[in-house]
């Protein structure tokens, strides 16, 4: 079998760190394979290395068999690799062919020639089967579109080898089946793809290969269809890991969230829930499940006080909640670990230890009088920092020089040493590898069985269905069905999901 | 403390610190390049023509440091600057560009004129310290109505701090020029004599007078504000990403008044400092005294961190001290200084040039961080 990329023992290293430790890897033409690791495990870091952007202190790189030095980015173009990075490089008011031919421009007598630049692209997206509007702008598609247009990119530059950079951790599930199709059609036409990623699953079910890095260092490269998803699990972290949320019944209670006919409108003024009632019990989980936008953003920021309802009326722990300000629904009983980390969950420019005391800052004994007690505040970070596992050299680190699980697991720390009564987790795992997953879930689950009420907000099925007791589907605004997470069958939710209706059991569409 | 931490603490400082250096040093190699090239203007031979920048920053030096006369003089530009500095660097804190800093300013220098010029009554001391803080009070109201208009209304500051800068400018040469004209004389009423802040005694014959006392005072309180109290937390959580700190339960709107307030209580300080160490009436205006806009480079270069304040407004006065000497005595003219100054400026704003020459040198350690962020 031809080998469009060979790493040979790459060696690179940061002041203090080994990000890769003789590391060799394989890439065949035309097929995918997946460079599988933890968060922080050097995946990233040799790619970085194969598209130019760092130089290796030691190693070999072959392209096509040939040996090659790649000292930027315009190397690897050249060379024929294209990289597509988590964080999408487009230019937001732009269009479509805008972007992909930007750098890269038609030009006729010195002048910019959109119209041969548009023609090509339209044959680009039709060969490959990634069909995008040519003429729509950035700023108004799809997250999933936006992805095709960086692969449209790359493509438009003559890429014959690909590297997509944790592709799927912005798409919804329908997207990243897209997204698969469209990779299979790019290797049968003879492209070859490397598969970033931390989501066992897709390795299952997209790749062809598996590399697995461990803190720095190659594991091994095993063919998916030899391996299965414990065994990848137990590669990538180095143990075994428990993929099942292992719990006990739920032993629910009385009320402890009451939610009434409310209505909540979006950002731009439309209605965004329309009539929304349910309710959550002590000692229970109850997850959300449903495709991105359809309300669930806001409902959760109604709950937590970050928008105002139209109507209808909140009761938290038998208080009407609906008129009170952010900082007393806290003070009633409420957490919340935000939907997004980086805009809500923490000041990132803070350090770790100031993000403990967000809310609670002003309370004893973190502040005295109108001064704040740092001694308490560094005690209390220090105890949170050994309970959580947060990995960081020190209280005083920023928080943005966390890795996204520990800079997770100090929100979460912050929010369940509160004494919450009622825990609003919105995408509480977004972006973690298997290892913090499972510790922010445990946690969850002990906050359950404490007698705590749980509301689980996820665009992950599977999270919803391991980890709820009761899971309720949101479809435009409403509550499209409702059922116990022992009757939930994927297919079942799916249905709701997409607005169809169940009838007894049976599909009745 | 151990030695690792003050290690640390050190590393720190530096890395803070450096980048403002090295503008201070471009900047001054821009000058010495103008300086230069004013010789060659004025036809000098090749070796006058070198020597033209060290004759010029001699001067400038000797103005300032030659003399008890002279660094006297320049504590009396620091006063106003530092004031202003720590004025916008504390809205910054808080992610407001207070632009007005130059309207508050003249608010408090009429706040302070007036009480000077009308509770002559009262006992001496308490008509002193009555006339500072309305200084404060006049700049910080008049600040807190842009925090306002910004919280309740969401109008950007910038847009109305400006506009308040001219209307400040107006209204105070009405009120000095007509409600308040003294007879004979283009500004108020004379301010009691004997409310003049005290002067000091070893820089004299300058002016050199007690309120660098509360600018210094000023910036130690802003510090303790910023770091050590809950405002300041609050008023830090909001600057550096608000959207989070709305989630905590902080009440974004009612820290953009506070914070606003606060930093208008600094530039009102700044204009009734000034005042009363250095005038005997709020005189009428021809243009704007510039004191609130050098702030915005004061605070620029000093990394909106008090102490960065206090040494960069001390620059700028040096800088604004020697200028007329170093025209007087080396024949260069007074606007190279404006030329040293704005490069500064220039420099700091466009920091990316700056760690440009940085990341040349260590281009690993500029790697990390990006690998730290992923």
């Amino acid at each position: 079998m031809q080998l469009a990329i060979e790493m040979k023992n790459i060696i690179k290293k940061f002041p203090g760190v080994i990000a890769n430790n003789n590391i060799t890897f394989e890439l065949r033409k035309g097929e995918i394979h997946a460079l599988l690791g933890e968060n922080g495990a050097g995946k990233s870091t040799l790619m970085n290395v194969l598209y130019g952007l760092y130089e290796p202190e030691e190693g070999e790189i072959f392209v096509n068999g040939n040996k090659v030095v790649i000292s930027e980015p315009n190397k690897a173009i050249e060379l024929g690799i294209g990289m597509v990075h988590q964080h999408f490089m487009l230019v937001e008011p732009f269009t479509v062919v805008e972007n992909i031919v930007l750098g890269k421009e038609t030009k006729k007598n010195g002048l910019l020639d959109m119209n041969t630049a548009r023609k090509e692209v339209v044959e680009l997206s039709k060969e490959y089967g990634l069909e995008v509007d040519p003429d729509a702008r950035i700023r108004d598609i799809s997250v999933g579109m936006q992805q095709r247009v960086e692969i449209l990119k790359a493509l438009y530059r003559g890429a014959e080898i690909l590297i997509l950079d944790e592709p799927t951790a912005v798409l919804t599930p329908h997207e990243i089946d897209d997204l698969i199709k469209i990779m299979r059609k790019l290797t049968e036409l003879g492209k070859s793809i490397v598969f970033i990623t931390h989501k066992l699953k897709e390795v299952k079910s997209a790749c062809d290969r598996v590399t697995v890095i461990r803190r720095g260092e190659g594991v091994g490269t095993v063919d998916t269809s030899s391996a299965s998803i414990e065994d990848l699990a137990e590669l990538m972290v180095g143990r075994k890991v428990l993929l099942r949320v292992d719990k006990k019944d739920a032993n629910t209670t009385t009320k402890c969230l009451e939610v009434k006919n409310i209505r909540v409108k979006d950002n731009r003024e439309l209605i965004a829930i329309e009539d929304l009632t349910f309710s959550i019990k002590y000692g229970e989980i109850l997850g959300i499940a449903g495709i991105e936008g359809n309300g669930q953003t806001e409902l959760i920021e109604a709950l937590a006080g970050l928008r105002t309802i139209e109507n209808g009326q909140i009761i938290l722990d038998s208080q009407d909640i609906t008129n009170k300000t952010i900082r007393e629904r806290f003070n009633l009983g409420l957490a919340h670990i935000p939907e997004d980390r980086h805009k809500h969950g923490l000041v990132l420019d803070f350090s770790i230890a100031e993000n403990t005391v967000l809310q609670n800052f002003y309370k004893s004994p973190f502040s005295k009088g109108i001064f704040l007690n740092y001694d308490a505040i560094n005690d209390h970070a220090n105890s949170l920092v050994a309970k959580y596992d947060v990995r960081t050299p020190g209280i005083e680190t920023f928080a943005k020089n966390l890795s996204g699980g520990n800079q997770q697991k100090v929100i979460l720390a912050r929010e369940i040493e509160r004494n919450p009564k009622l825990i609003i987790a919105a995408q509480p795992t977004r972006g973690l590898d298997v290892g913090a997953i499972e510790f922010i879930h445990r946690r969850l689950v002990e906050q359950r069985d404490a007698g705590n009420a749980v509301l689980l907000i996820s665009l992950e099925l599977e999270e919803t269905m391991s980890l709820s007791d009761r899971i309720m589907v949101m479809y435009e605004g409403k509550i499209a069905g409702e059922m116990d997470a022992s009757d939930a069958t994927e297919n079942k939710l799916g249905i709701l999901m997409a607005g169809g209706q169940l009838n007894g059991g049976e599909l009745n569409e | 403390m151990n030695k690792a931490k003050v290690k640390k603490y050190l590393i720190d400082t530096w890395l803070t610190i450096r980048f403002p250096i090295l503008a201070i040093i471009l900047g001054l190699f821009v000058g010495a390049l103008a300086m230069i090239w004013v010789g060659i203007q004025d036809g000098m031979t090749f070796s006058e023509t070198l020597m033209q920048p060290v004759n010029g920053y001699r001067a400038l030096f000797v103005s300032v440091f030659g003399s008890a006369y002279g660094f006297g003089e320049s504590l009396v530009y620091a006063v106003p600057l530092m004031l202003t500095g720590l004025s916008i660097a504390f809205a910054f804190r808080c992610g407001l560009f207070n632009i007005g800093a130059e309207g508050q300013y003249i608010a408090g220098s009429f706040a302070a004129a007036y009480v000077g010029f009308t509770f002559s009554h009262l006992p001496t001391p308490l008509q002193l310290l009555l006339a500072i803080i309305a200084g404060g009070l006049a700049g910080g109201l008049w600040a807190a109505f842009a925090g306002w208009l910004k919280a309740k209304r969401g109008v950007h500051e910038v847009i109305t701090t400006i506009m308040m800068n001219h209307i400040a400018f107006y209204v105070y040469n009405f009120l000095v020029s007509d409600v308040f004209k003294a007879q004979n004389y283009q500004g108020s009423h004379a301010i009691n004599p004997d409310i003049r802040l005290p002067r000091f005694e070893i820089f004299a014959p300058s002016r050199a007078h007690y309120g660098i006392f509360i600018a210094l005072l000023a910036a130690i309180i802003v510090y303790i504000i910023l770091w050590k109290t809950k405002i300041g937390f609050e008023v830090r959580a909001v600057g550096l990403k608000a959207t989070a700190a709305n989630y905590a339960g902080i009440d974004v709107a009612k820290k953009f008044v506070i914070a606003m307030f606060i930093s208008g209580i600094l530039s009102g300080l700044a204009g009734g400092a000034h005042l009363l160490g250095t005038m005997r009436r709020a005189p009428s205006l021809g243009s704007f005294p510039n004191y609130g806009f050098d702030g915005i480079a004061v605070a620029l270069i000093g990394q909106n961190h008090p102490v960065g304040v206090v040494l960069a407004s001390l620059l700028f006065a040096f800088m604004k001290r020697g200028a007329p000497i170093m025209q007087a005595q080396a024949g260069i003219a007074k606007e190279v200084v404006s030329i040293v100054q704005a490069s500064i400026i220039f420099f700091v704003a466009a920091d990316q040039i700056v760690k440009w020459f940085f990341r040349r040198k260590t281009k690993k350690s500029a790697k990390i961080e990006v690998t730290m962020n992923e």
